[in-house]
């Protein structure tokens, strides 16, 4: 027996909850995405060629559309969870008749809407600077599910084992970031040295971005099918934790 | 059927025995009163019902449904007002109760009954208002609200009258007392032992884990076999009592006497016929027969139940 109502409630009621506070959740992402676009674009040359027939700001654009989605698909469900934690609400979504998977669902899902709707919003105001094709819709919706997913789920994770908003904060900030800036959103991978060469190709991030950027420009630095698979072994692995701790009752039943 | 059932219920954090072995049955349609002082494991043995902590041993029942396996149906037969006052600061009372509906899968249908409890619980006004600009007894008729929106046939109140005003603890009692009328099962703990003593048809005590009292508050109240009996002397009475009554005096203020009575063997009649011999003359006389606080403290040693 699943409870669809009830799951179609708690999604509706994220994706209501981001939506009450757009211009924080949806405008700020967008500007500060474009300010990076505005900042990057005029100090580097853009006549350098980043991939085989890609300019830089064309090879920046996807990047930077990967790297908001996935931060504000983590932020979206760590906050939520964690202040609805922090005021003690969270007890009326535990007390309802839905299943620690439609939770983890319903929080994911809202992620997936958000940074969407943020990646949407980059992609849309990028335009005016440099127009990004999307040549491989399906991939681009891939990928997209994925980043989205994967880091919703690990906001799940952050909020469940965060004790305060310092945890929250010190997890987006020293994981998080990192390693969305380290992925190749900002340069190609094979321009550093081959030591962190190497080390790029155990972040996943990386694989969100090389992806979306083979969806939008037809180049990549690995094989797409590559990028695919480990962005499914990670949204798995993600998945599972946020699964995990929410079966366990971890921090939220006793 | 019963609206609970609860066998061998024990639940530790560690080392710590916050329940012990608890049976308890409430009847469907009962107004029980679940007592105890602070850390008597009242919120565990709730939280257990609700599903927000797991037993360690033992089994408890909602109207026929396991909270474990078949944690569903349980949670759609029961009603839980929390003793927090917690609340989504991002919506009006109306989107909560929409909201709250909506996670026990009512849909627009449900839209009547969501107004009703408005206007019932006197929150018609304020139904868009967000709730971090309510009042603590509003924020707590909304609680109660929330707990309704799928009209449990079983309703847990933890400590509904906590920090609300007489004029609105009155008000919610009416509330609460008509949904026992219309069959609803009301478990309540509070820690003002007059109202569950007034209100509540069956008590049981809980301390430090185990369940030391479950019965009909008549039988309850007439465990406990002492009453006072006190009397205003007058300035020209003896103090001197004889010795079989000296026995049953208590401490007093100047100018009073207080006597403690075996509610079965010590008649009223001649006792006074016996101060009279005595020469103690009063003035007045009162007696204080046993209510739900003394037979509390008598189970629990005196414990304040106070959280």
């Amino acid at each position: 027996m699943t409870n669809y109502y009830g799951f179609y409630t708690l999604l509706a009621r994220e994706i209501w909850r981001f939506l009450k506070v757009s211009i924080q959740t949806i405008l700020t992402p967008v500007i500060t995405v474009l300010l990076y676009l505005l900042i990057f674009s005029s100090v580097i040359s853009n006549s350098r060629q980043m991939l085989p027939g890609i300019d830089y700001l064309t090879f920046l654009i996807p990047g930077l559309i990967v790297m908001a989605m996935l931060q504000n698909a983590f932020a979206n469900s760590s906050s939520s969870l964690f202040q609805s934690r922090l005021n003690g609400n969270v007890i009326f979504v535990l007390l309802a008749p839905i299943s620690d998977f439609e939770i983890y669902a319903a929080f994911v899902g809202a992620a997936i809407v958000r940074g969407a709707l943020v990646g949407a919003g980059v992609w849309l105001a990028a335009c005016s600077f440099s127009l990004v094709p999307v040549k491989h819709p399906l991939y681009a919706l891939a990928f997209t599910l994925f980043c989205t997913s994967s880091l919703g789920a690990l906001g799940l994770v952050s909020a469940i084992i965060a004790d305060k908003w310092d945890h929250i904060s010190a997890f987006q900030n020293f994981v998080i970031v990192p390693f969305s800036f380290l992925s190749g959103v900002f340069f190609s991978i094979q321009d550093l040295p081959p030591f962190w060469e190497r080390a790029s190709h155990f972040n996943p991030f990386f694989y969100f971005v090389d992806g979306f950027r083979y969806s939008c420009l037809g180049v990549s630095e690995i094989e797409v099918g590559t990028s695919l698979k480990v962005s499914l072994i990670f949204f798995l692995i993600s998945s599972a934790w946020a699964l995990w701790l929410l079966w366990r009752g971890y921090n939220l039943r006793s | 059927m019963n609206a609970l059932e609860i066998e061998n219920l024990s639940k530790n954090y560690g080392s710590l025995q916050a329940l012990i072995e608890v049976d308890l049955t409430v009847a469907e349609g009962a107004f029980f009163a679940l007592l105890g002082p602070n850390g008597a494991g009242k919120s565990t043995l709730i939280n257990i019902l609700a599903g927000l902590t797991r037993a360690t041993s033992g089994t408890a029942v909602i109207l026929g449904h396991d909270v474990r396996k078949e944690w569903r149906q349980a949670r759609y037969k029961l009603g839980v007002v929390p003793q927090e006052l917690a609340y989504d600061p991002f919506f009006t009372v109306r989107e909560m109760l929409v909201l709250q509906s909506g996670y026990f899968g009512f849909g627009a249908g449900n839209r009547d009954w969501l107004e009703e409890l408005l206007e019932a619980l006197g929150l018609t006004d304020k139904a868009d208002t967000t709730m971090n600009h309510l009042s603590g007894g509003m924020k707590r008729r909304v609680l109660i609200a929330q707990a309704l929106v799928h009209r449990p046939p079983v309703v847990i109140l933890d400590e509904p009258t906590a920090g609300v005003d007489v004029a609105l603890r009155e008000q919610l009692w009416r509330f609460i007392r008509s949904l026992n009328r219309k069959g609803h099962t009301i478990i309540l703990t509070t820690h003002y032992l007059e109202e569950a003593e007034s209100m509540c048809g069956e008590i049981a005590i809980l301390d430090r884990g185990r369940l030391v009292a479950n019965a009909a508050k008549d039988v309850l109240l007439s465990r406990y076999r002492w009453r006072q009996l006190r009397l205003q002397l007058l300035p020209e009475s003896c103090l001197e009592l004889p010795p079989e009554l000296a026995l049953k005096q208590e401490e007093a203020p100047a100018g009073e006497l207080l006597l403690r009575l075996h509610r079965e063997q010590d008649h009223i009649g001649e006792v006074l016929a016996a101060l009279e011999g005595a020469g103690v003359k009063f003035s007045d006389l009162k007696i204080h027969e046993p209510g739900l606080t003394e037979v509390y403290s008598e189970l629990t040693g005196g414990g304040e139940n106070n959280d």
